[in-house]
């Protein structure tokens, strides 16, 4: 058998595609944190309690509803928005004109409350979710064994990190999204109902939270907490790549879930925390992050 | 016919601060009008609170002869109104022709407005440089940018702060043909300048403010003998 730095292949391999299944939770997380912030000013706590709500909503979809994985992973993530549109224009609303951190404060407090919700429900041990038929098994491509669903994972998330990089990019409601950024006043004062905007941004936003969730389903555990035990790295993972930009949270997401793989091979006790080592480097040479503009 | 603009007894505030004590100002269709004073009396103001761009706002103003006073930003620049601020709001994040095509068309606005290849012709510049970010724009190019974008949208009521300032005298020329122009298009036109040269033989009327108020309001015929209350008001 094939050996790189005494590690079989087959190790190596399998570690990097996992690595890159959590890279793609982180990237879609961190976008979605990145577009928000972009335009809300808002370091939103509550992304990760709305991912584990996703996840949920696509459990309970199957379990009350028989509804399948495919429909729910459309429906969920549109739920999820709908939620986030509501704490929107009811929260969140009135703390565009104070600091940063009440906006945390409160985001964080929905955090609790969600999770709180859900564990009072369902409890803290996990619930199962069957991996769609579909995607069930994989494939030996001689030198490794490809699960499917991980495959899948990593598609679909590179897709629609990519849709929505092209969105904001390319397109006229991209333009008015990266110009109410700049300037939200001048934008309104063109004749563009910004508020409305707003509240769809972070629909929207959320709903990628939601998205992840639903993807998250069937390889992690479902439990009220899986938001949690995510969205600190997410949190580091934006750091790095630097508040605010798009390429910047997708390329880093996917790349710090990778290096955390191979981390797990090569130096397993440092896995759980190379991220944070990485983040505190990237504060020191670069405080604004990798990818974000000096200020 | 209604005026394009009236204003009646306009207050605004920004937070706890009262920087605007009753303004009254009548704006013709057509017309274009300059708002004189110096720095601080109030006609950035003005024009911002036009747009409900500042704090609260007390008074009357009516656009076209529609109240719009209570009316949120957004559906005021609808009623016709295009707004070139005076730090231009050029947005880093866009191009050149980004820029230019950012501001939606106008729901009540009552002509189409410029066309993309007519905006061009008027600034050969910018199609020059259509793909750059905004902000590399040279400081000409980013006020033609600031003005042409609102000449597409269909808005006839032009508010225009301080276009001259800063600018290179050809440029300043190339500003003043262009008013000249819109105005032959039947803009109407209200105007902040500092540059009284610039603004003297294009307005058809002035109105002159200090501490928040109108304290002069003169058609263009009496500019001549006006000079020397301007020169008191103005300290020019």
């Amino acid at each position: 058998m094939t050996e790189i730095f005494g590690v079989p292949m087959q190790v190596l391999l399998g570690q990097l595609l996992l690595g890159l299944v959590n890279g793609s939770f982180y990237a879609v997380l961190s976008l979605g944190l990145a577009v928000i912030f972009g335009l809300l000013n808002i370091i939103n706590f509550a992304h990760g309690a709305l991912y584990m709500m996703g996840a949920f909503i696509a459990w309970m979809g199957l379990q009350y509803f028989g509804l399948s994985y495919w429909v729910m992973l459309f429906v969920a993530p549109v739920i999820v928005g709908l939620v986030g549109i509501l704490i929107e224009r009811l929260l969140l609303r009135h703390l565009y004109n104070l600091d940063h951190l009440y906006g945390l404060l409160l985001t964080f407090g929905l955090t609790l409350l969600i999770e709180g919700l859900f564990r009072s429900f369902y409890g803290v041990s996990g619930q199962p979710y069957a991996t769609p038929k579909l995607l069930q098994g994989g494939i030996n491509l001689g030198f490794m064994f490809l699960p499917i669903y991980r495959a899948w994972v990593v598609a679909a998330s590179v897709v629609v990190c990519l849709a929505t990089w092209f969105i904001i990019e390319k397109t006229r409601l991209g333009a008015l999204l990266r110009a109410a950024t700049e300037n939200p006043k001048l934008v309104e004062a063109f004749g563009v109902n910004v508020p409305v905007l707003i509240s769809l941004t972070f629909g929207f936003g959320v709903a990628l939270a939601g998205f992840a969730g639903v993807l998250a389903a069937p390889v992690l555990q479902l439990s009220p907490l899986m938001g949690s035990n995510l969205i600190i790295v997410v949190f580091a993972v934006v750091v790095i790549g630097g508040m605010g930009s798009i390429m910047g949270s997708i390329v880093t997401g996917l790349g710090l879930g990778v290096i955390e793989g191979l981390t797990k091979v090569f130096w397993p006790p440092a896995a759980n925390t190379v991220v944070f080592m990485i983040m505190v480097i990237v504060l020191l040479l670069r405080p604004s992050g990798l990818f974000g503009k000096e200020t | 016919m209604s005026a394009a603009l009236e204003i009646a007894g306009l207050h605004a505030w920004y937070g706890e601060s009262h920087i605007l004590h009753g303004v009254d100002m009548r704006v013709e269709r057509g017309q274009v009008v300059t708002l004189l004073g110096r720095n601080g009396a109030g006609r950035t103001s003005t024009l911002r609170a036009i747009l409900g761009l500042t704090g609260a706002r007390k008074g009357s103003i009516r656009i076209g002869g529609v109240e719009s006073i209570r009316e949120p930003t957004y559906r005021i620049a609808h009623m016709g109104v295009g707004y070139c601020p005076e730090e231009r709001g050029i947005f880093a994040s866009l191009s050149c022709e980004e820029n230019l095509l950012l501001p939606p068309m106008l729901r009540g606005a009552t002509d189409a407005g410029m066309t993309l290849e007519e905006i061009y012709e008027m600034f050969p510049n910018l199609y020059e440089r259509r793909h750059s970010p905004g902000t590399r724009l040279s400081g000409g190019e980013q006020q033609m940018l600031a003005v042409g974008r609102i000449l597409r949208t269909g808005a006839n009521l032009l508010l225009l702060d301080e276009i001259s300032e800063g600018l290179a005298p050809v440029i300043v020329q190339a500003l003043a043909r262009m008013i000249t122009a819109l105005k032959q298009r039947g803009y109407t036109i209200v105007m902040v300048e500092q540059n009284f040269r610039f603004a003297a033989p294009l307005a058809d009327h002035f109105y002159v403010m200090e501490h928040g108020r109108i304290v002069e309001s003169f058609p263009a015929a009496e500019l001549a003998g006006k000079h020397d209350t301007l020169a008191t008001l103005l300290g020019v």
